[in-house]
């Protein structure tokens, strides 16, 4: 941008950091919070659904239908960069005889750190997604620790499985479309069962880990859904390095 | 309004200016990954754990990632243009 | 000192904008936008603040106790994730666009060419 035309934005800038300072102040001060919604969520949500994270609560039963559309940005977004990074006409990809041995410089040490942090990061991945309606954590978190855990052993030096990760039996993207599938069919769930979409259909347990109606079965969904869309979108930006482009 | 919320909101926002006035891209990706850290500890205080624990592994794993990943493409496509008339075979341009 | 976070969310949103706007690298300009995203996320996090109020987690603490409001958490919750992915978005854009232009200057890229 040209001196000029910075400085003329510069002053539209300014004119908006201080309108909004100007509006948020005018507004009730930090720590005085008055509206209702809130509280009653946080009133309702262990009586009603017995599951004790009232976040869960509110982000997968009572505003599940925001999480639909999230969930659909998600998978738009991934098959965004999959069509944007796709081969062309006359590309060869990363040959993995090349990238094998590239690997095999790579300090043992830290081949080994990568592969012994999985098993740990699994398990953790399984616990977070599992209590998601009890304590912190949920189908977010959990697939992006599981995403963690692939690119831990690819940085520490087994690059080449991230190029196997394109092929189609490694079921990442089938993981994928199984989530965004599955947290729709859930609301459809719902629909047929009791005639209200998103209505929380699953008999809700007293306390422990069966709680919150379809709660666990939607953080499941989308824990599978942020794993396999994050995995596909790392395979696809590290397949295109030393793309070689013939004319 | 205690003095480790004052505290963490301003670390927060001098981390924020500092992270756009950088502006070589791998330095950038550290201090943005400094950036989700303090801002962790800023949702923590704010009791939120949840976002927190979002905001760490986003913050710490996937946004640096692929950030590295896609500033390790550009500076080769970039590389690859001043070499293009060597030979074809090699699968390395250093 | 009680509007203290919204002025620091405010300075963010600007700080943030001055980056996307005066950046000559388009990765610059995708982590300037990362510093947007904080902004409101402290934006919002800190409009549903309670003064001494618990976190929304009611598995050790008694049903009826103050909590910060839970629907703000849950807005901002999902909000972190996909806008991780909507990065990938872009970065993939920077990446065919380096491949055509063979630059990620912004001021380099100013017509569309055959």
């Amino acid at each position: 941008m040209s001196r000029g035309r910075l400085a003329i934005a510069l002053i539209g800038l300014v004119l908006l950091v201080g309108g909004l300072a100007w509006g948020t102040a005018g507004s009730y001060g930090f720590g005085h919070y008055h509206a209702l919604y809130g509280r009653i969520v946080a009133r309702d949500s262990v009586p009603d659904r017995s599951a004790t994270n009232a976040v869960s609560v509110t982000t997968f039963d009572y505003r599940g239908f925001d999480t639909l559309g999230e969930e659909f940005i998600l998978f738009v977004s991934v098959a965004g960069v999959i069509v944007l990074l796709r081969r062309m006409r006359g590309e060869s990809g990363r040959d993995e005889s090349l990238l094998a041995e590239e690997d095999r410089r790579a300090s043992e040490s830290s081949r080994w750190l990568g592969l012994a942090l999985v098993g740990p990061l699994l398990v953790l991945t399984v616990y977070i997604v599992a209590h998601g309606q009890l304590t912190p954590g949920g189908g977010f978190q959990g697939g992006v620790i599981l995403m963690s855990a692939v690119a831990f052993v690819a940085v520490g030096g087994e690059s080449v499985v991230l190029l196997r990760l394109r092929r189609a039996s490694s079921g990442v993207e089938l993981a994928e479309s199984a989530g965004a599938a599955g947290f729709a069919m859930i609301g459809f769930g719902g629909l047929v069962a009791t005639g209200t979409f998103f209505e929380n259909f699953i008999a809700k347990g007293t306390s422990g880990l069966l709680t919150g109606g379809f709660i666990p079965l939607a953080n499941i969904a989308v824990g599978l859904e942020v794993a396999g869309g994050l995995l596909v979108v790392i395979s696809e930006l590290f397949d295109q390095r030393f793309t070689r482009e013939r004319s | 309004m205690n003095v480790l919320l004052a505290l963490l909101l301003t670390l927060v926002g001098a981390a924020g200016t500092i992270t756009v006035t950088i502006r070589e891209p791998v330095r950038q990706t550290i201090a943005a990954g400094i950036l989700s850290l303090l801002l962790a500890l800023l949702f923590f205080a704010l009791q939120a754990p949840d976002v927190a624990l979002s905001e760490i592994v986003v913050g710490s794993i996937a946004i640096p990632l692929m950030l590295l990943l896609a500033i390790a493409k550009v500076r080769d496509q970039q590389t690859a243009v001043e070499g293009e008339a060597e030979d074809v075979g090699r699968g390395d341009e250093r | 000192m009680s509007v203290y976070p919204y002025l620091v969310a405010a300075w963010l949103l600007g700080v943030g904008l001055y980056g996307v706007m005066s950046s000559r690298n388009y990765i610059h300009l995708i982590i300037c936008l990362t510093v947007v995203q904080a902004s409101t996320y402290v934006l919002l996090l800190s409009v549903g603040y309670v003064s001494h109020g618990k976190a929304p987690i009611f598995a050790d603490i008694p049903t009826s106790s103050v909590t910060v409001d839970p629907v703000v958490q849950a807005l901002t919750l999902t909000d972190v994730v996909v806008e991780a992915t909507v990065v990938a978005l872009l970065l993939a854009l920077v990446v065919q666009a380096n491949k055509r232009f063979k630059t990620v200057d912004p001021n380099a890229m100013t017509r569309m060419r055959d």
